[in-house]
């Protein structure tokens, strides 16, 4: 193989005393400091979280409190690192949603097994769980790392909805009630 | 019906191509044994035709004829096909020769769309809670052959949601398609003609007559056949979705008939038993008591670790234990008919090195004349063959209570029985050393020195041989408790206890031996068990007086 020898340039006196380096980083330097700062001093302060962003997954309830979630199991189904245990339940036939029949009697998600890949939100036929903005999980033990069904709950909070479409199958089933319409 | 063993093949025109089916038999099952599926919900193998549901419309036609010279009219040097001008249903058609059908043709593309939006109009499409989504034909033909959208704007029928049919099934009338296979299936194989459809038009409701439930104990098998999820059963309802279940083949051990079963498993725990469709048997059915036995896995009288003397042991002392007893000398043996023909071998080889007498008491229940029998033991047939036993199951154990009392008996080795429902009391069994491998915490775990937990039927694989002498195969669906070994291992580990002989126990060299002893199962192997079992000649017990009677797939050999 043909090697071909590069012959290098032999310094200057100007370069030799490494001046000219030493002023133009102090030039970047001076000029950073009289611009205003970029960091943020977390976790004191906290960044703006864009719309869309895919943080922890939550559990979401209608603006009229009840439970999204029926316990299809269907992100329990498509998580890849099988991140999501469910244990489906009954709802008891004296609650306010009985005609919903299903929910979750506990529901797990393993943020040490969590990807962040969002196709329990994309999946769920109820809009039931959201990837919302928050994004830092810690914790010292790795129980404290799965969120139980209480726990999304908390995280997750209320979101609108444009459908209704259970208390809309009730009112229907409450109308036609008593036989023929 | 065709009933001779070889079906004679007539030529059926698919779509233009020829195929060889079974003269005479239904269009579906003609068709699906050519691997073409006939979208139908109401038709089913076992029951009589009601041709209801109208999926199954396809094109039919035949080759024409000239009325003068009754010959063929030919067109373009084939026969000209006279194809029926409207579509008619494939479940109510027999195969006949010549028969030509068509199931990719328009007509019969806009009828299947047809009839699945009118099934869809008024059904809830609420598969996120449905438990049968995942094993729907509804779900699935939907997809397959549907519109994909809907064009109703009217307001969905409200039907009742929850309606207890009985002890075990629970109905939600807003799923059900009104294809009557329940009511079919009550009316012709439970015999207990229950259901029933009223109210007409969309208000059409299928439910039991006033006053009556459906109790009867076949009553989960309407819940199997259920195309959709209208039916469901209590017990598995909103359990688990179906698609994180495995399924494992296995016996149903309720009885000497050998129900095969499907045993739905998700990470060591067992959601739901259902039947294994095997003509030869149990056709597609099984009892919902054979279904219980998913309870005998977590029953809080379950044995699960050894016991030495009442106290908890680990297995390797127990066994050390144990073979220090059995070398004692005067040995009883306690056979099972719950044991599988492996381990009644291994049985018979350890009574063999003993010189001990084997027992194998009969365990005796009523017979409903359908797929539960006299004998309650899956595998009576079983120990027979292994040469455990030659002679009919034993009523009671009074000759081995004769033996105990006059000391010609001081050791005793039971395999899954409770002797002490079988005539030996506490003042008997205080009289030997007892090693028990056992299931149950029962009476006779309480009077045995050494108790070794013995493996349920789904946590364990072997071989059951049914009334037939059918030698049928199941499978391990789930681990065993912790700390525990598969009966065979430790049958094995006692043998070898006594012999001083480490013995094999290993499927195949379990089956070489029984082959080599056994003239019936000569040339028989684990792998040459096929699903639906294979019998084996039992003319060598002829004369024995089996107790069963008469049942669904099985009639009692008639003396000669």
């Amino acid at each position: 193989m043909a090697v071909k020898v590069l012959e290098r340039r032999p310094l200057s006196f100007w370069e030799r005393t490494y001046l000219p380096q030493v002023l133009g980083g102090l030039r970047v330097t001076w000029r950073n400091i009289l611009r205003p700062s970029v960091t943020l001093q977390y976790p004191e302060q906290r960044p703006t979280i864009p719309k869309g962003y895919r943080g922890v997954p939550t559990l979401v309830r209608d603006p009229n409190g009840r439970e999204k979630c029926v316990s299809c199991q269907l992100c329990e189904f498509i998580c890849p690192p099988k991140a999501i245990r469910i244990t489906p339940g009954e709802i008891p036939a004296t609650a306010e949603t009985a005609h919903v029949e299903k929910a979750p009697k506990e529901f797990e998600i393993n943020m040490l097994r969590c990807i962040y890949c969002g196709l329990c939100q994309e999946v769920c036929p109820e809009e039931a769980i959201w990837l919302q903005n928050q994004y830092s999980m810690t914790g010292t033990t790795r129980a404290e790392m799965v969120n139980n069904k209480a726990r999304l709950y908390e995280l997750g909070g209320t979101l609108p909805d444009s459908h209704f479409k259970w208390d809309h199958k009730k009112a229907e089933s409450e109308r036609q009630a008593g036989g023929h319409h | 019906m065709v009933t001779d063993n070889k079906p004679s093949l007539v030529a059926l025109n698919v779509d233009g191509v020829e195929y060889q089916v079974s003269a005479g038999a239904n269009l579906v099952d003609a068709l699906a044994s050519i691997g073409k599926e006939v979208p139908h919900y109401c038709y089913h193998p076992k029951l009589t035709v009601a041709g209801n549901c109208r999926m199954c419309l396809v094109e039919l036609g035949s080759p024409l004829r000239d009325r003068a010279t009754n010959e063929l009219v030919m067109e373009n040097g084939k026969p000209k096909i006279g194809w029926q001008p409207k579509p008619a249903i494939a479940c109510a058609t027999n195969v006949s020769p010549g028969l030509h059908v068509r199931l990719d043709s328009p007509t019969v593309k806009a009828c299947r769309e047809g009839v699945t939006e009118m099934l869809l109009l008024n059904h809830p499409l609420d598969c996120p809670i449905c438990d049968q989504a995942g094993e729907c034909k509804l779900q699935e033909f939907s997809a397959e052959y549907g519109r994909g959208y809907s064009r109703y704007v009217d307001e969905k029928n409200a039907k009742p949601k929850h309606t207890k049919l009985g002890p075990r099934v629970t109905l939600d009338d807003e799923r059900c398609i009104l294809c009557s296979r329940c009511v079919r299936f009550c009316n012709e194989v439970a015999k207990d003609p229950v259901l029933g459809f009223v109210n007409r038009g969309s208000y059409n409701t299928l439910t039991c007559f006033p006053g009556r439930e459906l109790t009867n104990n076949y009553s989960l098998n309407t819940v199997d056949i259920c195309p959709v999820g209208a039916l469901t059963s209590t017990d598995f309802r909103f359990k688990m979705r179906v698609w994180f279940l495995k399924q494992t083949s296995s016996i149903c051990t309720e009885s000497s008939t050998g129900v095969n079963t499907t045993v739905w498993s998700r990470e060591g725990k067992i959601y739901r038993i259902t039947p294994r469709r095997n003509d030869a048997v149990n056709d597609t059915w099984m009892s919902d008591s054979g279904r219980e036995i998913l309870r005998e896995v977590d029953a809080a009288h379950r044995i699960t670790a050894p016991q030495v003397r009442g106290a908890a042991a680990d297995l390797e002392s127990a066994l050390t234990t144990a073979g220090e007893i059995l070398r004692a000398g005067a040995v009883g043996v306690v056979g099972s008919g719950h044991q599988t023909i492996e381990e009644q071998r291994l049985l018979t080889h350890f009574a063999q090195a003993t010189q001990a007498k084997a027992y194998v008491p009969a365990r005796a229940g009523s017979a409903d004349g359908l797929l539960i029998s006299e004998d309650r033991t899956p595998n009576f047939r079983g120990a027979l063959l292994a040469g455990l036993t030659n002679r009919a199951a034993d009523r009671d154990l009074s000759a081995l209570k004769a033996d105990i009392d006059a000391g010609r008996v001081r050791t005793l080795l039971v395999c899954r029985e409770d002797v002490t429902t079988l005539g030996l009391d506490a003042t008997t069994l205080a009289k030997v050393r007892m090693v028990y491998l056992g299931l149950h915490n029962d009476a006779t775990a309480k009077a045995a020195e050494v108790v070794l937990p013995a493996l349920s039927v789904f946590e364990r694989s072997g071989h059951f041989v049914n009334c037939q002498f059918r030698v049928q195969s199941f499978v391990r669906a789930i681990p065993g408790p912790i700390g525990t070994l598969p009966d065979v291992a430790i049958l094995a580990r006692l043998l070898g206890s006594v012999t001083g002989q480490p013995a094999a126990f290993d499927a195949d060299s379990l089956w070489k031996d029984l082959a080599a002893k056994q003239p019936a199962l000569a040339d028989l192997s684990p792998s040459k068990v096929p699903s639906e079992g294979v019998i084996v000649d039992g003319s060598a017990w002829a004369n024995l007086s089996f107790p069963e009677g008469k049942l669904l797939k099985f009639a009692p050999a008639t003396k000669a």
